[in-house]
C-alpha cells in the first residue's frame, strides 16, 4: 500500500536542545532516506519552502480569490512529505517514528486515495 | 434452556472465533462481518427447527463463506472490488471440524492504537464478544445509531488505512499487548464500577472481559501480565455480590459480608496469580492481583495482612505512579499502622489531590476513625461534591449523616 507521511512542525521554533539539533542535522535525513531506499519503500520525498512563501487560491462563484499565506494558521505547519510503499499501517508507522519531525513536531500517516 | 437462549449462547461463544477465521480467509473485515450476519440469520431459522448442530462454529463458518461468495458475485461492481479469493472458489466438501483459531489476531486488530480507545472497546465487544450493536450501545449509555456509526467508522479505518490482521512481531508485542490488556481491564471496570445503566448488561461486561482474558492467556501462556490481569479480574469479580447493598449503596471491603464472596473464583484467581508469579516477570496487574488476593484470603478486615498490602502498594507506585495508588496506600498505612499515619501520608498529597474525590473520601474515613468529627464531615462533604457515582455517594452520605447525628 502507498502511504503519504506528512511532516508537521512549528517552523518558527528553532531547535534548541542538542537532541533537537541533532535530530534535524542533514546526516540524519540522508541516513533515513538511504534506509528507506534500501528497504524498497521510498517512492519520493521532498520538503516545502516555509509558509511565508505560501499563497492560497479559492474559486467562489467563478471568482478567483488569491490570498497571502497558508490555508490555515495553525500551531504546526506542513513542512514536507514522504511517499512510501509499505506492507501495512504498522510498517508505515515505523517509518513515521524515524522521521525527525516526530521528535519535535508530528507526522501524519495517510493511505493514498487510490489504495483504498 | 429454551432453544432460543441456547442459540443465543452459542452465537456469543462462537462469534469471535468464526469471525476471526472468516477475516483470515476472506482478507476483508467488512465482508467477513456481513457474511457472518447473514449466516446468523440463517442459523436462527434453521436451528429453531433442527436444533443446534454438533459443531456450530464449523456450521456458521461454512454457511458464512457461501454467503460471502454470494455477496462477492452479486456486488462485483458495487461494494467489493476484489476478486473471489481462491480459498473460497472451490465448494466446501464437508463441515470442517478443526477451525484454525485466529481470535488473537482479531484482538490485536481491534485494539490497534490507530483506533480511538472508545472504538477499540466497542469493536472488541462487538466482534469478539458477539454483543449486538444495541447491547454495546446500552452498556456505554450511547444511542444505538451513535454506536453503529462508531463501529462502522472503525471498520472502515481498519480496511482503508491498512491496519494489519496479525499478531504483532516480537518488537511491537509488549507495547501492543499492554494496550490490549488495558482494553480488557476497561471493559471489566465499565461493568464493575459504573452503577448506572442496565445492571444485566453491566454484569455481562465483566463476564466478557474475563472470557477475553482467558483466551489471551491460552494463546500467550508465557505472558505473566496477561495471567496477572485474569487473576485480578477473577478476584475482583468474586466480591461482586458483596460490594453493593440491597439499596444500591457501595459496601467497602471492611464492611462486606464475606460469606457472599465467590470462593471458587477466589481459588481460581489465586492459583492463576501463582502461575503468573512463577513466570518471573512482575508487572502492575500482578501486584494489584496480589493485593486483591490478600484481601480475599483474610477472614476479617482486621485480620488482613495490611503491612504486606502497604508494601505492595509501594512497589505498584514505583511501577505506575498515580494518585489512586497513593491514596490506596495511605488507606493501607492507616490500617497497618493506625489512622494517624494514614493521615500523615495523605497530607503529602494535599497539594495535588484537591479535586480528586477518593482523596477526600479516604481522608474523611481516617478523620472519622480518629474522632475528628468536624474535619471528617467537611471532608465527606467535599468528597460528595466531587463524586458522581451513585453507589459511592450513597456510602459517603450515610457516613456524613452518622457524624451529623452524632454531633447533635
Amino acid at each position: 500500500m502507498k502511504y503519504m507521511l506528512l511532516m508537521y512542525a512549528n517552523e518558527s521554533a528553532v531547535p534548541n536542545t542538542p537532541e533537537e539539533q541533532e535530530a534535524v542535522a542533514p546526516p540524519v535525513w540522508f541516513a533515513l532516506m538511504k534506509e528507506m531506499k534500501d528497504a524498497g519503500a521510498l517512492i519520493s520525498n521532498n520538503g516545502l519552502a516555509p509558509t511565508a512563501t505560501a499563497t492560497t487560491v479559492r474559486v467562489r462563484e467563478s471568482k478567483t480569490l488569491i490570498t497571502d499565506g497558508p490555508f490555515a494558521e495553525t500551531h504546526e505547519q506542513l513542512g514536507g512529505f514522504f511517499l512510501l510503499e509499505c506492507k501495512d499501517l504498522d510498517e508505515a508507522l515505523r517509518w513515521a517514528e524515524k522521521i525527525p519531525h516526530a521528535k519535535y513536531g508530528s507526522v501524519e500517516v495517510r493511505p493514498l486515495w487510490s489504495e483504498i | 434452556m429454551t432453544i432460543e437462549s441456547q442459540i443465543e449462547k452459542t452465537f456469543r461463544e462462537e462469534h469471535g472465533r468464526v469471525l476471526a477465521t472468516l477475516i483470515s480467509q476472506l482478507g476483508d473485515f467488512v465482508l467477513a462481518e456481513d457474511a457472518l450476519q447473514d449466516a446468523l440469520v440463517n442459523a436462527l431459522e434453521r436451528w429453531k427447527v433442527d436444533g443446534v448442530p454438533r459443531n456450530p462454529g464449523a456450521w456458521l463458518t461454512t454457511v458464512a463463506k457461501r454467503r460471502a461468495i454470494d455477496r462477492l458475485r452479486r456486488s462485483r461492481f458495487e461494494e467489493y472490488s476484489e476478486p473471489i479469493p481462491t480459498s473460497l472458489a472451490q465448494e466446501e466438501p464437508e463441515m470442517d471440524d478443526s477451525l484454525p483459531d485466529d481470535r488473537l489476531k482479531l484482538m490485536f486488530t481491534c485494539c490497534h492504537p490507530a483506533l480511538g480507545l472508545e472504538a477499540q472497546v466497542a469493536l472488541t465487544l462487538h466482534t469478539l464478544g458477539g454483543l449486538s450493536t444495541q447491547e454495546v450501545a446500552r452498556a456505554f449509555l450511547v444511542a444505538e445509531p451513535t454506536m453503529a456509526q462508531r463501529l462502522a467508522r472503525a471498520r472502515k479505518k481498519i480496511r482503508e488505512a491498512g491496519i494489519p490482521y496479525r499478531v504483532p512481531p516480537a518488537d511491537l508485542l509488549p507495547e501492543r499487548l499492554d494496550a490490549l490488556l488495558a482494553v480488557i481491564y476497561l471493559i471489566f471496570n465499565e461493568g464493575y464500577v459504573a452503577t448506572s445503566g442496565d445492571s444485566l448488561t453491566r454484569q455481562e461486561l465483566c463476564g466478557e472481559a474475563i472470557r477475553l482474558c482467558r483466551i489471551l492467556v491460552d494463546f500467550l501462556p508465557q505472558e505473566a501480565e496477561a495471567r496477572g490481569l485474569l487473576a485480578l479480574l477473577l478476584l475482583h469479580d468474586s466480591r461482586r455480590e458483596a460490594r453493593l447493598s440491597p439499596t444500591g449503596e457501595l459496601v467497602l471491603l471492611e464492611e462486606q459480608d464475606r460469606t457472599l464472596w465467590d470462593f471458587s473464583k477466589i481459588q481460581e484467581g489465586t492459583s492463576i496469580l501463582d502461575e503468573a508469579i512463577a513466570l518471573h516477570n512482575p508487572g502492575p496487574y500482578q501486584v494489584q492481583a496480589a493485593i486483591s488476593a490478600l484481601h480475599a484470603e483474610a477472614p476479617t478486615a482486621a485480620a488482613t495482612d495490611w503491612n504486606q498490602i502497604d508494601m505492595l502498594y509501594d512497589s505498584l507506585a514505583q511501577m505506575t505512579p498515580s494518585m489512586v495508588v497513593d491514596v490506596n496506600r495511605a488507606v493501607a498505612i492507616g490500617m497497618a499502622r493506625g489512622p494517624q499515619e494514614g493521615l500523615k501520608m495523605l497530607l503529602q498529597l494535599e497539594d495535588h489531590a484537591d479535586n480528586f474525590y477518593p482523596y477526600h473520601a479516604a481522608r474523611a474515613d481516617l478523620l472519622r476513625r480518629t474522632n475528628q468529627h468536624e474535619a471528617a464531615s467537611d471532608a465527606y462533604e467535599r468528597a460528595l461534591a466531587l463524586c458522581n457515582n451513585r453507589a459511592e455517594r450513597a456510602y459517603l452520605q450515610r457516613r456524613l449523616d452518622e457524624i451529623l447525628r452524632h454531633k447533635l
